[in-house]
């Protein structure tokens, strides 16, 4: 146990790294994968802004790249990081990589989610004279907002699990803790402490989550 | 063809006017043949009237509404709101032109996310109505609809009347001089459909509003329309009042939606009842009209009404009426009733010869076996 004292200042900061690369993946490639799953449903066939065109591309883009692990992802986009942030490892790479691949998990939670509003709704709302893209914004996201967040929630829990593997890029982080100071130094103390500190931080935004998603659906 | 039914009356102001308006769908799937929804439908909606148009499903009425609101683009032909020609407005023009339309739905379509009082308030954000302005006409709708209590619950609270009066206040919001009313009352309970069809009414009536309204259930139209199109796949087959068309339908397509509805004329086992009976005479089911029988020969009678009794006794043909009923259509008898006469064949004969020639509409029940 002493180790894990003597390894406090390290144990803080891999709890900032973990933290700071959850909270921008999730905000940041929430963002953009709202605007995928907001192009996939309007694009599609019948929609606001059906266009076959846009929704082939965008559709295969995530096809493709939804598959694949994100340690592999990390690795196939080092020349894409390289050209953006200018670097390939370190927390800014890991966070630049884990934002992305969350940008198209979350597209495709938003495209069903806002599948699921009645197209009547949409339909009133354009009788009523509405702009397509208002509607998008102002009737479609906060008729499935419950939905909505439960489906963020769940890739905030996957973006936790993803960013474990941050230490392999020089990331840091929680996951990187508990390998090199506890695995690896046969130091078990200090591996169910990074655990039990990932499951709490889990346990939190799974219940700010659920909370939220109660409030919208008024349960 | 392409000449309305019924010219219009030159002194009332047309609101909407379909010109040979067609509507073809891609078919699904890449061999699937394109699906004619509406074909060479012309018709005019005076302002201030309430226009039924009565079809089966997949008629294609709900397209005809959406041809009005421009929420669809014909194929073929053109669409009028008032002088503006839609296919002549871009979509900006055309979302402006929504802002005076109003539509309702069967499904009501209220926003799940927004309160009553949301729901109402959202086509005056959308027209860009200031937040005081907005809560004060959203007070007086929700007043008009009889749910000001009900103002800032969600409507999953609601039970379907109250929901189709939330859907009514919205397509009000704005205040526009038409309404589109799709099969309103078709998810309600009879009751409920009663008061629904009382407050759209009211809304014609105190409002001045124009109501375009598609049904199916020919109690909908006769309560609320004065006038009515019949369409059957896609074409308009018989247009003019609901009294002339419910009380005379010229086509066998209307005939077969309406027929049923004023003309009820006894089943076969209600026939051999009636001819089991102690009569023994011919049974002949007449139509009631009021209009009937004022051809020519009304001026013998100094313009009076045809006067069943009185041809039945001038022949000396004894009428018993053993079914059928008369009520009231748009403020007017109609109905048919069957008589069972007794007298002499050829006594008979020439009674119902001098109704055909009054334009009295005569059919002899056929004679069972009975």
């Amino acid at each position: 146990m002493h180790e894990f004292l003597d390894n406090l200042a390290v144990y803080r900061e891999a709890i900032r790294q973990t933290l700071f690369i959850v909270s921008i993946s999730v905000v940041a490639g929430g963002a953009l994968g709202l605007v995928l799953g907001l192009v996939l449903y309007a694009t599609r066939a019948g929609n606001l802004f059906a266009n076959r065109a846009a929704f082939l591309i965008v559709n295969v883009l995530v096809n493709v790249v939804r598959p694949i692990p994100f340690v592999i992802f990390l690795t196939a986009i080092q020349p894409l990081m390289l050209h953006t942030i200018g670097t390939t490892i370190g927390t800014n790479a890991v966070t630049f990589a884990l934002s992305l691949s969350a940008a198209f998990a979350i597209s495709r939670i938003v495209e069903q989610n806002l599948l699921t509003v009645e197209p009547g709704v949409v339909e009133a709302a354009r009788a009523a004279g509405a702009r397509p893209i208002s509607i998008l914004l102002t009737v479609l996201i906060p008729e499935a907002l419950g939905p909505l967040i439960l489906g963020y929630t769940f890739i905030f829990v996957a973006v936790v699990d993803m960013s474990a593997q941050a230490g392999l890029f020089g990331g840091g982080g929680l996951g990187d803790f508990a390998i090199t100071y506890g695995s690896q130094r046969y130091n078990w103390p200090i591996v169910y402490i990074s655990v039990a500190t990932i499951v709490v931080l889990v346990q939190a935004g799974q219940f700010l989550g659920s909370w939220l998603a109660r409030r919208a659906l008024r349960r | 063809m392409s000449v309305p039914a019924e010219p219009a009356d030159a002194r009332a102001e047309i609101h909407v006017r379909l010109e040979r308006v067609g509507k073809t769908f891609p078919g699904r799937g890449r061999r699937a043949a394109p699906v004619v929804v509406l074909d060479d439908v012309s018709l005019e909606v005076r302002r201030g009237e309430v226009f039924g148009v009565i079809g089966s499903s997949g008629a294609g009425k709900s397209t005809l509404l959406r041809l009005i609101n421009g929420l669809e683009t014909p194929t073929s032909g053109r669409v009028y709101l008032g002088e503006r020609e839609l296919g002549a407005l871009n979509e900006r023009g055309r979302r402006e032109a929504r802002g005076d339309t109003g539509m309702i739905f069967q499904q009501f379509n209220l926003f799940r996310s927004r309160t009553v009082a949301g729901n109402v308030a959202y086509p005056l954000k959308v027209a860009g109505v200031g937040q005081p302005e907005r809560d004060r006409r959203v007070a007086r709708l929700l007043a008009f609809v009889g749910l000001l209590d009900r103002a800032h619950d969600h409507p999953e609270r609601l039970s379907g009347g109250q929901k189709q009066r939330v859907g009514i206040a919205r397509a009000l919001a704005t205040e526009p001089s038409l309404l589109l009313v799709d099969e309103a009352t078709s998810a309600l309970d009879p009751e409920t459909t009663g008061e629904v069809l009382a407050l759209l009414g009211q809304v014609n009536r105190e409002l001045g509003v124009t109501i375009v309204i598609v049904s199916h259930e020919l109690d909908v139209i006769r309560s609320l329309a004065d006038r009515v199109a019949v369409l059957d796949v896609g074409r308009v087959v018989e247009t003019g009042t609901v009294y002339d068309v419910f009380t005379r339908p010229r086509t066998t397509a209307a005939a077969r939606l309406i027929g049923t509805d004023l003309r009820e004329r006894p089943s076969p086992a209600t026939l051999a009842r009636l001819r089991s009976g102690p009569g023994g005479g011919r049974l002949v089911t007449v139509r009631v009209r009021e209009g009937d029988g004022e051809g020519e020969r009304a001026e013998e009678r100094g313009g009076a009404r045809p006067g069943l009794a009185h041809v039945f006794l001038a022949h000396q043909v004894a009428a018993e009426v053993v079914f059928g009923g008369i009520r009231e259509l748009q403020g007017r008898p109609a109905g048919s009733l069957t008589f069972e006469l007794s007298g002499a064949d050829a006594a008979v004969d020439a009674a119902l010869a001098a109704l055909r020639a009054d334009g009295v509409d005569v059919v002899e029940e056929p004679a069972g076996n009975a």
